[in-house]
């Protein structure tokens, strides 16, 4: 496997890589924090020297070499450097979704045995100690934040900056510790230890040697030409993947700052005030930033809607061709150039995006109409393909060559291919070394020459793109034989801005059947405009005119669908909508909101009977998980609703008769 | 978790406290007094002359009879600017803020009266004005640290939903890093979340910041849960002052909560 040769230099590991980058452009900023309303920032230099000490003071409280080290919080600079500092001294940092609830917690601290915590504050305090007595190994917490810490008096608590303290001490008395610690690891050790949450079973700990990620993020640096000028704002989990290599491994790789916002509400806000020119987002940030975007121009004044609908126009003409350099003619040019001074740049400044150079989008598939809206403004938005598996990168779209339905071409050192089932397999030097303590998955995910299966049916084009179809094992047949692909049918559905999120059934049936989630943001401010009275979600979601709102929705889906022999079959014939939103904290979504069906189809049984009966509507009793895990209950009456077929389906169902 | 916390002297001393507008006796005599970092809950039913006493309390109103000591200095006659230089802020019933001003520049109005520097100075910007409105800046955005408000910093008042309008409310009352705090009705319209936030927030700013509370309060278990001690008033007369399980075990108390008449 290519992942085995060694890198040059010797800068093998993270810790490593710190120390040359403290050397090279020690005052040169690393790390940024907005802080009582204030950006602070630390240089390489005051980075290498905050680690060590974080490191020698987790050596003092008595952090082995391959002991487990969970890190849970919002992202901060503090604990991006804990977890350099764990591997400083051979350990594995475990980073922990911020958002867990104690019981997913609790899973995860005694499957990785983790002895240490590095905690931002009183609320992952808090969620530990109540899960304390079930987790033996768990021995020390430290944590970043004192607010409301005052009258905890455990033992075996301690507040980060005493951490450091001991170990500035401990450093005076140990001088050659720290280095002798960084230079016994190589890259072929264990750096991060990965929980992914899975639509299916438990959380599988995906281990990554330093290999693997330094490797991947190198080849990634050089796709895109990243520099030490990037900068980068670090606000989606730590526990993800995507966070390690763009946050972490590529920071440290090139020498570019990572910034941290205030905290997770004034994401937006940060996001302009640093104007990042390398950005990552799942696509329902970007979904969410144009339905804003479209609100706000709204309510504008009617010249100002003019003027943005009328560039707005030129640039779906010609703003991806000049994007992507293709000939366009001088008048066009001439009027996309006005149309930037006008409406492109300024709204780009708005959002955020005016510097980005590089920005990605993965994880789900992003609506067509979205990804062209901000190509054509000239962002330079690029799809990918990524799994915790294979230390993110499999494909990524060339420039030059970016078209919305695929996922690109591989990236560097990336071999795909398509197994005969039509499953998309993979080789890199990013692939993960094992999931902890589960041979079984690791013997069936990852074959013994270094193909990894991803559980995705796709196909490559004549071009070398990836087009990914759905979970493999989600497509299905329906009774008449028609393939029944339900993610394809719910990124239709989930298109529209009014459309949060859908479930589609259909597999073993005769017809296919939709549970909608609105997007309260959107349908709220669309029934606003409409003096349509509403008490939240529930309510709103139960209202005769929304339904008939989204069933204008479904309407043309089943269009599209019905334009496509093989999928004609294939369209919704009932809906409803949720009386809730699905949510990961009930176990319906996974933290990386993606759609968990088989626990869906056990929780609503009775919704999806009355899908497949004649019944219009279905009372139903859901319980509900609040963030400190306590649970209650909602009640409800759901609608049903017939959605209007296209043609294609009737004529057939005619014929058929 | 409020085990070693210690409550001190006694901060504030209300003694015969009367007050009447026209015929009507809104307080009666009312006696009793607050110890430093003490959570005291006034609670009874509307029109007891709970906001009447906080009035009194803040020198919004001056009662006819009594005396109210605070910090060891009776006072008499005292306006309400006094009263917050003296150490004692307030927030409303209903909601008083500058609803088209953000929320930064609504909690910096309660560092207002420890602005030293005259307004020539302060229109000038540079110098001792420039130093001393950085000062003020960090307090407030400690402030706003505190009650995770970071988002709406700059955001209109007037935009907020309720509940977060109270929260830059109780915002404004601490920039004056005021000695006591009174609190109309902090939960008054919150829902169930809200409410838990607000309590939060009370008990953290009695815990880090010492500071003694006067609050009043419907939700009973609200009051019940966060007050070391509790007074009741009903048509202006203090009828129960004790510890939550005191009062709720007071016979006068469960009358007047249950509507026995007066004659």
């Amino acid at each position: 496997m290519t992942g085995d040769t060694p890198i040059s230099g010797n800068l093998d590991t993270f810790p490593k890589l710190l120390a040359e980058n403290a050397r090279v452009r020690g005052d040169k900023p690393a790390s940024r924090e907005k802080d009582f309303g204030i950006w602070l920032s630390w240089t390489w230099g005051q980075v290498a020297e905050e680690v060590r000490a974080i490191a020698c003071g987790l050596a003092a409280l008595g952090v082995k070499r391959g002991n487990k080290v969970t890190i849970c919080g919002d992202n901060r600079p503090h604990l991006y450097w804990s977890m350099t500092a764990v591997q400083a001294l051979g350990a594995i940092p475990v980073p922990v979704y911020q958002d867990s609830v104690s019981d997913e917690m609790q899973y995860i601290y005694e499957h990785a045995e983790a002895k240490f915590a590095i905690v931002e504050n009183q609320e992952q305090v808090d969620k530990l100690l109540e899960i304390r007595d079930r987790t033996p190994d768990l021995e020390h917490i430290v944590y970043k934040f004192p607010r409301g810490m005052r009258n905890y008096d455990q033992p075996f608590l301690d507040l980060l900056a005493d951490i450091e303290e001991r170990g500035r001490a401990f450093d005076g008395e140990n001088p050659d510790f720290y280095e002798d610690s960084v230079a016994q690891s190589t890259g072929a050790d264990i750096a991060i230890m990965l929980y992914t949450s899975g639509t299916t079973g438990r959380p599988k700990g995906v281990m990554l040697s330093f290999d693997n990620l330094v490797i991947t993020g190198r080849n990634g640096v050089i796709r895109e030409n990243l520099t030490e000028d990037e900068d980068m704002l670090a606000y989606l989990p730590m526990a993800w993947i995507g966070d390690n290599i763009f946050s972490i491994a590529q920071a440290y790789i090139t020498g570019f700052c990572v910034s941290c916002p205030e905290s997770s509400e004034t994401v937006l806000e940060d996001l302009r005030e640093i104007g990042p020119t390398y950005f990552f987002a799942p696509p329902r940030i970007y979904e969410s930033l144009l339905t804003t975007v479209m609100i706000r121009i709204e309510d504008a004044a009617r010249i100002k809607q003019r003027m943005f609908h009328y560039f707005m126009g030129v640039a779906r003409r010609v703003g991806m061709d000049i994007l992507d350099a293709r000939p366009v003619p001088f008048g066009e040019r001439l009027l996309y150039w006005l149309g930037n001074i006008l409406v492109y740049a300024p709204l780009k400044n708005v959002l955020g995006l005016s510097k980005v150079r590089v920005a990605y989008t993965a994880g789900e598939a992003i609506g067509p109409d979205i990804f062209t809206f901000y190509r054509s403004l000239g962002l330079n938005l690029k799809q990918m393909y990524a799994s915790t598996e294979a230390s993110v990168f499999i494909t990524i779209h060339p420039d030059g060559d970016v078209r919305p339905e695929t996922s690109g071409t591989p990236a560097i050192d990336v071999e795909v291919k398509i197994a005969a089932d039509g499953e998309v397999m993979f080789r890199s030097p990013g692939v993960f070394r094992a999931y902890y303590k589960n041979e079984e998955e690791t013997n069936k995910t990852k074959a013994a020459d270094g193909w990894v299966h991803t559980g995705d049916a796709g196909f490559m084009d004549d071009e070398g793109h990836l087009h990914i179809i759905d979970r493999s094992k989600d497509v299905g047949k329906m009774t008449d034989g028609t393939m029944f692909a339900p993610k394809f049918i719910e990124n239709k559905l989930k298109f529209f801005p009014h459309i949060m999120e859908a479930v589609t059934f259909g597999h073993n049936k005769n017809y296919v059947a939709a549970f909608i989630n609105i997007d309260l943001e959107s349908v709220g401010n669309w029934a606003e405009r409409r003096n349509l009275a509403y008490m939240g979600y529930p309510d709103l979601a139960g209202q005769e005119l929304v339904y008939k709102l989204i069933s204008e929705c479904v309407a043309q889906v089943n269009a599209d669908l019905a334009a496509d022999p093989h999928l004609a079959g294939s369209q919704i014939k009932r809906f409803l909508i949720l009386h809730k939103e699905l949510d990961a904290d009930d176990g319906e979504l996974t933290r990386t909101r993606k759609v968990r069906r088989t626990i869906i189809a056990e929780k609503y049984a009775d919704l999806i009977d009355a899908l497949y009966s004649d019944k219009d509507h279905c009372p139903i009793e859901a319980e509900v998980t609040f963030e400190d895990g306590r649970t209650g209950t909602i009640n409800a009456d759901l609608r049903i609703w017939e959605a209007p077929l296209s043609d294609t389906l009737v004529t057939q169902a005619e014929a058929a008769e | 978790m409020t085990a070693d916390r210690k409550i001190g002297d006694v901060l504030l001393d209300v003694e015969g406290v009367s007050m009447t507008f026209g015929g009507v006796k809104a307080l009666d005599s009312v006696s009793f007094d607050v110890k430093e970092r003490e959570i005291l809950a006034i609670i009874g039913p509307n029109g007891a002359g709970k906001s009447s006493m906080l009035n009194c309390i803040n020198g919004f109103y001056h009662p006819q009879e009594g005396m109210i000591t605070f910090k060891g200095v009776p006072r008499h006659q005292v306006r309400p600017h006094e009263a917050a230089l003296q150490g004692i802020a307030r927030t409303f019933q209903n909601i008083a803020l500058f609803k088209g001003m953000s929320t930064l520049d609504n909690i910096m109005t309660g560092r207002n009266l420890k602005m030293k520097k005259n307004f020539l100075w302060q229109a000038l910007y540079f110098g001792p004005a420039r130093a001393e409105e950085m000062e003020h800046r960090a307090a407030v955005e400690n402030v706003i640290d505190f009650l995770e408000i970071e988002a709406i910093r700059k955001t209109p008042v007037g935009r907020l939903p309720y509940g977060l309008q109270k929260r830059v409310e109780l915002g404004r009352a601490l920039a004056a890093e005021p000695d006591l705090l009174l609190l109309d009705e902090p939960m008054a319209g919150m829902n169930l979340e809200e409410k838990q936030d607000m309590c939060r927030f009370i008990l953290d700013v009695n815990d880090e910041f010492g500071t003694t509370i006067v609050l009043i309060e419907h939700d009973m278990s609200v009051v019940m849960d966060i007050s070391d001690r509790v007074i009741v008033l009903d048509y202006g007369l203090k009828i129960a002052d004790g510890s939550p399980d005191e009062v709720r075990a007071n016979q006068d108390v469960i009358d007047a909560y249950l509507g026995i008449s007066h004659d």
